[in-house]
């Protein structure tokens, strides 16, 4: 079988496109659950809403690309400070498959209003006039604006992997992970803590979502899909590293990408059957520690 | 003789008593309720029903959250509604082929999930269980985006005509009641006892020398198959099997369904499902509005409702007599 090296390429690249969103959102949510034991159902929901933060700022407010990639990372944040003030603390003391439910519930809420406000079908969102075009790179041509999602998701990634393993505020965080209680008693007020990071995670979230804006259209349904797969990428990596779930939202992007070269067939599938296969020979994930 | 009868001691009704009451009540008003309510309603409530008190035999009773529950409802109803529409097989052997191939996709599926506990095997359902929907999405029997239309009801047992709506309704609230009386069974026989205990405490039951993955494997495979049942009785009367069927929020349905009703209570999934099915037949015109109403349900239900209505009334019912009994 001869493939087009163009054609391989241009798959290759989508495959690390759809990488860059895997990493940033299994990434929030391996912050998240670290922290409150939550699984963030949401996070797809929240994800739409980043896509819409942006169309809204510019359709109403004549905001930009540029101005989006920082305010609706930061509306969003605020909202899930909200969310995690009013509803998930209430749930800290239960099992965790409450808040499960809880965040469910959030997105179906969610994707329900933006479903009645604009349907189905998607708006569309235009490239900054900045990153409109492509580059020759030789072996292929690259368009701009997808060169600049990986490489801006990969500082993202690189940014919040620095803050966590390396900073005095990641090493609260690392420890409060481990053990709340403790780092309570050392002054430290972990319960602000815990809500500041699942602003953050779900800004996270956001960010992806106006990074996705120009190369899908902005839809209400554009994260449903997606976090089911951001899922599978979790259970495959395990969720007990950042580095790990940020090398394996990419590299399983890639091999889906791949996928889509070889066997088109099953390219809506491999993941699942990857993770199914890391459930047989590894259970706790490649990068997973057991629990 | 006779003073001996008077002086009898009053009744005293065990929790068995209690059960057998309950249940007689449940089947004399879902006899009754076809000649009051529009019939195919409440069949739709049945099935529903039927595949909630399957999904609430592992959330309530072992702990596992199946987020996947759809892909048996949905699997078992185009496998049935092939077997009655390209095989011409009767209903009753379409159903049971339907429930058989939705077991044998539980044995997979729960042979993978139980791996892992917990948040994990929620992910781990779902994920198997898009992967499912984009099989039976692509698959040629499945009809695609049309799916599976114009499923014969065909003769029960070869003489019963299900085409009456009446002679319909009666057969689905038999099989109803049969799986409802099954999972009745397993919850309170010994291998029930053992699935709590490993639902309060897994090491503990580990440590009593359970062999807990095989509990917990075969209450998969029984909730797969009885999920597989009323898919397959839906395909039949409905006459239908799409993809709804086994889309995920077919799976997100069931768990609103079950906790609205009451976890781990066995009512609960029948109370719940009539609630909701009720509540989209009302709401239909609305659209999209369902979906936020469904979600304002969960999120009510997880704050401040966490028993379901079943639960709410058991307790009320038991402050009562706990109230009663202070006073005599």
């Amino acid at each position: 079988m001869t493939i087009p090296p163009q054609a391989l390429f241009s798959q290759l690249l989508i495959g690390l496109i759809n990488g860059s969103f895997y990493a940033l959102l299994s990434l929030g949510l391996a912050i998240i659950f670290g922290l409150l034991n939550v699984i963030n159902f949401a996070h797809g929901a929240l994800y739409t809403t980043g896509a819409f933060v942006a169309w809204f700022l510019l359709q109403y407010a004549g905001l930009g690309y540029w101005p989006s990639l920082v305010v609706a990372p930061l509306v969003v944040g605020l909202f899930g400070v909200l969310l995690e003030r009013t509803m998930l603390q209430r749930l800290a003391k239960l099992d965790p498959l409450y808040g499960l439910l809880l965040t469910f519930g959030v997105a179906l809420v969610i994707q329900g209003l933006f479903r009645i406000q604009f349907g189905s079908s998607g708006q569309p969102y235009e490239i900054p006039d900045a990153l409109k075009g492509a580059t020759d790179v030789g072996f292929m041509v690259l368009p701009n604006y997808r060169a600049w999602v990986i490489v801006f998701s990969v500082l993202v990634c690189s940014a919040t992997w620095y803050v966590i393993e390396r900073t005095k505020l990641g090493s609260y965080l690392r420890a409060a992970t481990e053990n709340p209680v403790l780092v309570r008693a050392f002054g430290i007020n972990v319960p602000r803590l815990v809500t500041l990071t699942y602003g953050a995670g779900v800004g996270l979230a956001a960010l992806a979502g106006v990074l996705a804006a120009p190369i899908y259209r902005v839809s209400p349904l554009m994260g449903a899909d997606q976090i089911i797969v951001v899922f599978a990428v979790v259970v495959i990596g395990g969720m007990g590293s950042i580095l790990g779930s940020i090398v394996s939202g990419f590299s399983l992007g890639l091999i889906e990408g791949l996928t889509k070269v070889f066997y088109p067939e099953a390219s809506d599938t491999v993941l699942f059957v990857l993770m199914a296969l890391v459930l047989v020979f590894k259970p706790a994930g490649l990068f997973g520690r057991v629990t | 003789m006779t003073a001996e009868r008077t002086a009898a001691p009053p009744v005293v009704r065990t929790a068995k008593d209690r059960d057998a009451i309950a249940f007689g009540v449940m089947a004399a008003l879902l006899a009754i309720a076809p000649f009051v309510v529009y019939p195919v309603f409440l069949m739709k409530a049945l099935c529903f029903a039927l595949f909630a008190c399957a999904f609430n035999l592992l959330i309530g009773y072992v702990g596992l959250l199946s987020f996947g529950h759809a892909m048996f409802l949905g699997g078992a109803a185009y496998c049935t509604a092939h077997a009655a529409k390209a095989w011409g097989l009767p209903p009753e052997i379409a159903i049971l082929f339907g429930t058989a191939v939705a077991a044998a996709l539980g044995l997979a599926v729960g042979a993978l999930a139980i791996r892992r506990q917990g948040i994990y095997f929620a992910m781990i359902t779902l994920g198997l269980a898009q992967m499912f929907y984009f099989v039976c999405l692509r698959a040629e029997f499945t009809g695609g985006e049309n799916g599976i239309q114009a499923v014969p009801r065909g003769r029960l047992l070869g003489f019963i005509d299900l085409d009456g709506t009446m002679t319909m309704y009666f057969a689905v609230l038999a099989i109803f009641l049969g799986g409802f009386a099954l999972i009745h069974r397993t919850i309170h026989s010994p291998f029930g006892e053992v699935l709590k205990a490993i639902r309060e405490h897994e090491p503990r039951a580990i440590s009593l020398g359970y062999d807990v993955d095989k509990y917990k494997l075969l209450a998969f495979v029984l909730s797969a198959a009885l999920a597989g049942l009323a898919g397959a009785t839906k395909a039949i009367v409905f006459q239908l099997a799409s993809l709804t069927d086994v889309h995920w929020t077919m799976s997100g349905d069931v768990v609103l369904i079950t906790l609205l009703g009451g976890l781990g209570r066995v009512y609960g999934p029948v109370v719940g499902a009539f609630v909701i099915v009720a509540l989209e037949n009302y709401l239909a015109p609305f659209g999209s509005w369902i979906t936020v109403i469904q979600g304002g349900i969960f999120i009510v239900c997880v704050l401040t409702f966490r028993q379901g209505i079943v639960g709410e009334i058991e307790e009320w019912r038991e402050r009562a007599r706990a109230r009663s009994a202070r006073a005599s």
